[in-house]
């Protein structure tokens, strides 16, 4: 989130698209609530399904899954030819006057530098004609024919209501009804936040989903301000803490990405990742990755990393290419992978392709299951009847399960979605044999590190050299990791300004990853994390709500990274002057001397702003991107891509070019790309999705959640059900190319047919909760029929729209 | 279970006042469910659970939303969901929090035999005392809602107790604790009457235009009310009646019945009494022996 | 009395004096836990029966006991217990009745007017208890049932009840006052003078094939 959950009540309209806050964010929706009571917020809800959201929404729309690109394309076009965006916002603080380089060319629903062969691009033009002085060169009239906002409009042209009605399905008239809701926060005193979560990430272009609303958010002058924002919900509780730890397989922690096999040298690694302002007098903050990349390899391997081995740079693995789920699976599949843990995962229940799956697992010499629960996966082996239907005797992976405990008993953080680390404490002792994951990680570690002690091997060291201080070897504690990844000094620190004044002694912890030096004198696990738990003691641990403003900026609840800071780019709330531009809702202002007010500035605050800094400070222009330069794999402007199972097997926007039916630079590993159904074959149109009632496959083991909801349904509509002759609560057979389940039928008015480009679209509703194992009635995994392919960047497997067919069982 | 700090005005099959003295001088309570801010999410029914100790069977799925499929001794709140299509065309999902309604002129206590089995609160809360329990079922009968539910397993009646037990140490009931969304408060009635007249004018401000609460006089108001997008009609939230009462039949056999059958039965008896005191009984004399043989020595 | 006279008449046969006072014992019992819990100043009566769940559970069985046993003596009673046009004349000189005028009244049978009439009346009360009792049957039988449908039975089950304890009082009032007819329940005989005085067609009917002594 770029907000945070309290923020939304300052909300003036609430988009709630690719995700379904009410269903699985009950909490957090608390905000939507008390921005509609208390705001006169309005609530517009977009999904191919009538949800629990929609059930409380002012303004509903369905949409076919899988198009909210062309949605989101028209809403832009809409705002850019009606001029509903906030101009002086947009001007200012986006680069819509950047004048891009004359090679970028976009045809045929292709950008430049397409390879058909390598579904890939080389993205050389994608980028920003930079001028003899090293800077960007810019057109503030936006004039320019090649400046964002020409290239933006011209882009989006397309994307006009009636062809965004033929591709989406959404009725023309509740659409321009919606659009001009929104538009109407493009005022500097009304906002509106997004609310998305896996509605828009698990698809072929979740990652251009997600831009298209952030672009729609710049646009309106949404970002930064109290009540707007681009709000990610996050789906564990944990996730965000995840994605921050750099549990990606291509990431080190706070969002420094792991080097890559070109990348060998350690000046070249750490020079592409410290980026120089591209316009003049912008901050630029990553400008700081040596102090953050330092400081973390004295975290993890203290003196062995020095300034002589290049603090280590050596131990790093350097990728040859990604490691994500889909690409682990399918190597698995291949038989080049021998070993497994799979550590609070449940990937037979939770990644696509069940039959891919199992037959993948069977090729392990061994799996190691760490859970509280007897999950699916553990279980991938044993015959469950025609839930997991498999030959035991032909499988011999050995399975380990090592029970844990779960994470109400053990203590530690949480970071929630927004960005808050917050430590929670033990409620109860694990039971039997349970160990936390601490433990059971520290027991394989000082394990391996004995083994590699003993026998030696290529490269012990990154192994043997770890740092690993903890008082109890085989059982480190919550607070000792904390203190690690929030930082503190090794040396006593001296002020750069006068070396006589010691900042900091050796030590201490770490105020913020201000105090972060190159030249290892300070360690920070998570730069983002740093002062966390600072000198003052464990900051995670504030429970104090004090809203002196009463936004709910309460700065001492918790803490939130970075900095404590609330809301993200907060710099851009104020106008070029620095005055706020909603004062009733002020986060910060310059008074003059510094920037401060309700939120921790997202900005050097000392920073007049007469000198032109931007608020985007961790981009090297200082402003916003619309243009997404090279930073996304399918293209600078999100561009509508079918989903890989299209139940129109051609894209209605880019007709005739068969190489832009769906996203040209998703990776499709060749087995995968057989197991794709047609729409043929498979004529309804599949969505999966959370309910309320349960969580993935763990509630399902838990008697309460078992009561509320117990046993596996998909969701038809009555046209659908009356087509094959099905009434509610019969069982209907769910057929995808890959497998098939059967469940309930929920017959409903909440999904409609659709009507697509003249056609007549049916939607299914496939809950993803339930599995063989657990308290719950015993059900079909609904992994069985999604397709295994993911987001072209993120690699997230589209489970949101893929096809089936749906027959009486 | 008689809770010392609440006290009982009235008691299941009594014929004499309760104790007077005390009464709730700062309000009763209400809960008030707004359904138009509920999302159905079931946290209430699980607190609910959690709360009371109660476990209701896993089910199975029939095809809707509603799980379990009914109230019983072991669910005393459930969601209920409505699809309704309104006039515009346009779909509403209205969702609604079962239980019981805690009516002022509670049908239950009317109709139960079973002296103290059902109590009324100063606070306005019914609670079922189920050791008075005897299993009758007459509760049900005389329900407006269709709340109690007896128990398969002992024979006893259950419903929503308003968390009697919480409310006595200043507690708000479990599923108003646990509601995510503020959909269900808690408090004075009077407080929650007002708070009903902000959602509906923030409701009539979005076009509801029969946005209101439900507090239906028919029973004299109920501790336990309804915002409704339409007010006009209750029945589209999966029944709820619109006007709701004791049934006359109730009324009548729980009410005037009692006492007037009980009089005549006395006074029939009192009529023989007298007539024997006055007349005397019949008997049968000599002369009557006598007659007897007459007849049967004329006999051939 | 307590010797049976030789001319004495049989007018009950044990069989059937049995069946009568399994039935009394019976509505005797039904009629205590069912105004235990019709008032609650009788509610006390459900401790005759272990407390208030005990009496829920036993009156409905009792109930159905009652009126399997009822249907012998339906089965023995019904023939004699058919209105006869005399039988008007009777109910229209009720007042000689209560006033012990026998003398006034037309013949009477086995069985007189009044007789008949709370015989009917029993008839009809038990029909409808059974029928109202079934719907109020929360045990077994009201879950198929509609809400109100059990009202009204509850309504009605309590009017038949009243109406039948009523018509009781008057039946064990009609016993004690009419001297002798308890002895002809209890011990199976009347005298020829009773049986004259009060059921002369009956009299003349029984000791047509009496043989003289």
């Amino acid at each position: 989130m770029t907000n945070h959950w309290v923020d939304i009540k300052n909300a003036d309209v609430v988009l709630v698209m690719g995700g379904n806050a009410a269903e699985a964010h009950p909490c957090g929706f608390k905000w939507v609530t008390e921005a509609k009571a208390h705001n006169k917020a309005k609530l517009i809800v977009v999904d191919p399904r009538f949800t629990r959201s929609a059930s409380v929404a002012d303004y509903y729309a369905p949409i076919r899954p899988g198009t909210d690109i062309a949605f989101l394309g028209g809403l832009i076009n809409y705002l850019l030819t009606n001029d509903k965006i906030q101009r002086e916002y947009v001007v200012n603080y986006t680069d819509l006057s950047f004048i891009v380089k004359e090679e970028f060319a976009f045809t045929d629903g292709l950008y430049s530098g397409y390879s058909a062969d390598k579904h890939s691009y080389d993205k050389s033009s994608w980028d920003y004609e930079v001028g003899a002085d090293g800077y960007a060169q810019v057109d503030p009239t936006l004039k320019h024919p090649r400046c964002v906002y020409t290239l933006l409009k011209q882009h989006y042209a397309r994307y006009v209501p009636e062809m965004v009605e033929r591709v989406c399905g959404t009725p023309k008239e509740r659409m321009l009804q919606i659009w001009e809701t929104i538009a109407s926060t493009a005022t500097p005193t009304r906002a509106m936040t997004i609310m998305y979560a896996l509605g828009w990430t698990q698809h072929s272009t979740g990652s251009q989903m997600i831009r298209a609303g952030a672009m729609v958010q710049l646009l309106l002058g949404n970002i930064g301000v109290a009540g707007g924002g681009m709000n990610a919900l996050r789906g564990h509780s944990n996730i965000q803490g995840l994605t921050d730890l750099g549990l990606l397989s291509n990431q080190l922690p706070g969002y420094i990405s792991l080097p890559s096999e070109g990348e060998q040298e350690y000046a070249k690694y750490l020079a592409a990742r410290t980026l120089k302002p591209l316009r003049p007098n912008q901050l630029s903050y990553w400008q700081n990755t040596p102090k953050f990349f330092v400081s973390l390899m004295k975290a993890w391997w203290g003196d062995a990393a020095s300034a002589q081995n290049n603090w280590a740079y050596d131990y790093l693995p350097k990728l040859d290419k990604l490691y994500d789920m889909l690409q682990v699976y399918e190597l698995m599949h291949q038989g080049k992978v021998n070993g497994y843990i799979a550590q609070g995962f449940n990937p037979l229940a939770a990644a696509p392709n069940k039959a891919k799956m199992t037959a993948a697992l069977a090729k392990l010499k061994f799996l190691i299951i760490m859970d509280p629960l007897a999950t699916e996966t553990s279980e991938f082996w044993r015959n469950h009847g025609e839930l997991n239907d498999v030959d035991s005797s032909k499988i011999q992976t050995e399975v380990f399960r090592l029970p844990t405990t779960c994470f109400a008993e053990e203590e530690g953080t949480l970071v929630s979605s927004a960005r808050w680390l917050q430590w929670h404490w033990k409620g109860a002792s694990g039971p039997g044999e349970a160990r936390s994951d601490l433990q059971i990680m520290a027991g394989i570690f000082t394990r391996m590190r004995s083994m590699y002690a003993k026998e030696g091997g290529a490269f012990p060291d990154p192994i043997l050299n770890l740092t690993w201080k903890y008082a109890q070897v085989e059982s480190p504690s919550p607070e000792e990791l904390a203190r690690e990844y929030t930082g503190n000094a090794l040396k006593d620190l001296a002020d750069p300004k006068d070396p006589t004044k010691i900042t900091r002694k050796a030590g201490e912890q770490l105020a913020g990853f201000a105090e972060l030096r190159d030249d290892g004198s300070t360690q920070s696990g998570c730069w983002i994390f740093c002062g966390a738990w600072g000198p003052a003691g464990n900051l995670m641990a504030r429970r104090d709500n004090t809203d002196p403003t009463g936004i709910g900026q309460t700065l001492n609840w918790a803490w939130s990274w970075p900095a404590n800071r609330r809301v993200l780019y907060n710099r851009a709330s104020c106008d070029a002057a620095g005055k706020p531009y909603d004062a009733s809702r002020a986060l910060i202002s310059w008074n003059g001397r510094a920037w401060g007010g309700a939120d921790v500035p997202d900005f050097k605050v000392d920073e007049n702003p007469a000198g032109g800094m931007n608020p985007f400070i961790m981009n090297p222009e200082g402003v916003a991107r619309l243009f997404a330069r090279a930073n996304m794999a399918e293209g600078p402007f999100p561009e509508h891509y079918e989903p890989f199972e299209t139940p129109l097997g051609y894209n209605p926007l880019n007709p005739g070019q068969s190489q832009a039916i769906n996203n040209p630079a998703a990776r499709v590993f060749p087995d995968d790309r057989a197991a794709f159904g047609k729409a043929a074959q498979f004529p309804h149109v599949a969505t999966t999705y959370r309910l309320t009632e349960h969580f993935h496959f763990w509630t399902t083991h838990a008697r309460l959640n078992a009561i509320i909801q117990p046993q596996k349904f998909v969701e038809i509509g009555e046209t659908l059900a009356r087509e094959i002759g099905v009434t509610t609560g019969e069982t209907v057979k769910v057929s995808s190319n890959r497998g098939y389940i059967k469940a309930v039928a929920m017959v409903t008015k909440r999904i409609r047919p659709l009507k697509v480009d003249g056609k007549v679209l049916h939607t299914v509703g496939v809950p993803l909760h339930w599995g063989f194992m657990g308290t719950a009635v015993p059900g079909f995994l609904t992994n069985t029929l999604t397709p295994s392919v993911g987001d072209a960047n993120s690699q997230t497997p589209e489970f949101k729209a893929f096809l089936v067919k749906v027959e009486k069982a | 279970m008689a809770l010392q700090s609440l006290d009982i005005i009235r008691r299941s099959a009594t014929t004499l006042p309760e104790p007077e003295a005390r009464h709730a001088y700062t309000g009763q309570v209400a809960k008030l469910i707004d359904t138009t801010k509920c999302i159905g999410c079931k946290a209430c029914q699980v607190a609910c659970m959690e709360w009371n100790d109660l476990r209701d069977t896993v089910g199975t799925c029939t095809g809707h939303f509603e799980n379990p499929h009914d109230l019983s001794e072991a669910s005393w709140t459930l969601m209920r969901y409505t699809e309704y299509e309104n006039p515009k065309g346009d779909l509403e999902w209205l969702i609604r929090k079962d239980g019981c309604m805690h009516c002022e002129d509670p049908g239950c206590l009317k109709a139960c035999p079973s002296p103290g089995a059902i109590v009324q609160y100063a606070n306005g809360i019914v609670d079922f005392h189920e050791e008075n329990c005897i299993g009758c079922g007459y509760c049900v009968t005389g329900c407006p809602f269709d709340i109690p539910r007896i128990s398969k397993k002992d024979k006893k009646a259950y419903k929503c107790t308003l968390c009697s037990d919480r409310v006595a140490v200043g507690l708000e009931p479990a599923c108003v604790k646990s509601c995510p969304t503020g959909a269900i408060v808690f408090g004075t009635k009077e407080d929650m009457r007002r708070h009903a007249d902000e959602r509906i004018e923030d409701l009539k401000s979005r076009g509801f235009d029969q946005a209101g609460l439900y507090d239906p006089a028919g029973v004299a108001g109920t501790h336990v009310m309804y915002v409704l997008h339409h007010a006009d009609q209750p029945g589209l939230y999966s029944g709820l009646p619109e006007k709701p009462r004791i049934s006359p039949m109730v009324r009548l056999w729980k009410g005037s019945a009692k006492p007037l059958a009980l009089f005549a039965m006395v006074a029939t008896a009192a009529v023989g009494f007298f007539h024997y005191m006055g007349i005397g009984p019949n008997e049968t004399d000599e002369s009557d022996e006598e007659a007897a043989r007459r007849e049967l020595e004329k006999r051939p | 009395m307590s010797l049976r006279k030789s001319d004495a008449i049989v007018r009950y046969t044990a069989p059937t004096r049995i069946n009568h006072w399994i039935v009394a014992i019976s509505f005797v019992l039904l009629a205590l836990s069912g105004l235990a819990l019709f008032h609650p100043a009788l509610f006390w009566l459900t401790n005759l029966f272990g407390g208030g769940p005990w009496t829920r559970i036993l009156h409905p069985f009792i109930g159905v006991f009652m009126v399997a046993a009822f249907i012998f003596l339906w089965a023995t009673v019904h023939r004699d217990n058919s209105m006869q046009p005399r039988d008007w004349i009777w109910i229209r000189k009720i007042r000689d009745v209560v006033e012990n005028r026998e003398e006034n009244l037309p013949e009477v049978g086995r069985y007189n007017a009044g007789q008949k009439l709370l015989f009917l009346v029993i008839v009809f009360c038990l029909i409808g208890l059974l029928l109202s009792g079934i719907v109020i049957w929360r045990s077994y039988f009201s879950v198929f049932f509609p809400i109100d449908l059990i009202r009204f039975s509850s309504l009605l089950h309590a009017f038949c009840a009243f109406v039948l304890i009523c018509a009781i009082i008057v039946h064990i009032y009609a016993a004690l006052w009419v001297k002798g007819s308890i002895r002809a329940m209890t011990r199976g005989w009347v005298s020829p003078g009773w049986a004259w005085k009060h059921h002369r067609g009956w009299f003349r009917e029984v000791t047509k094939s009496v043989p003289q002594k």
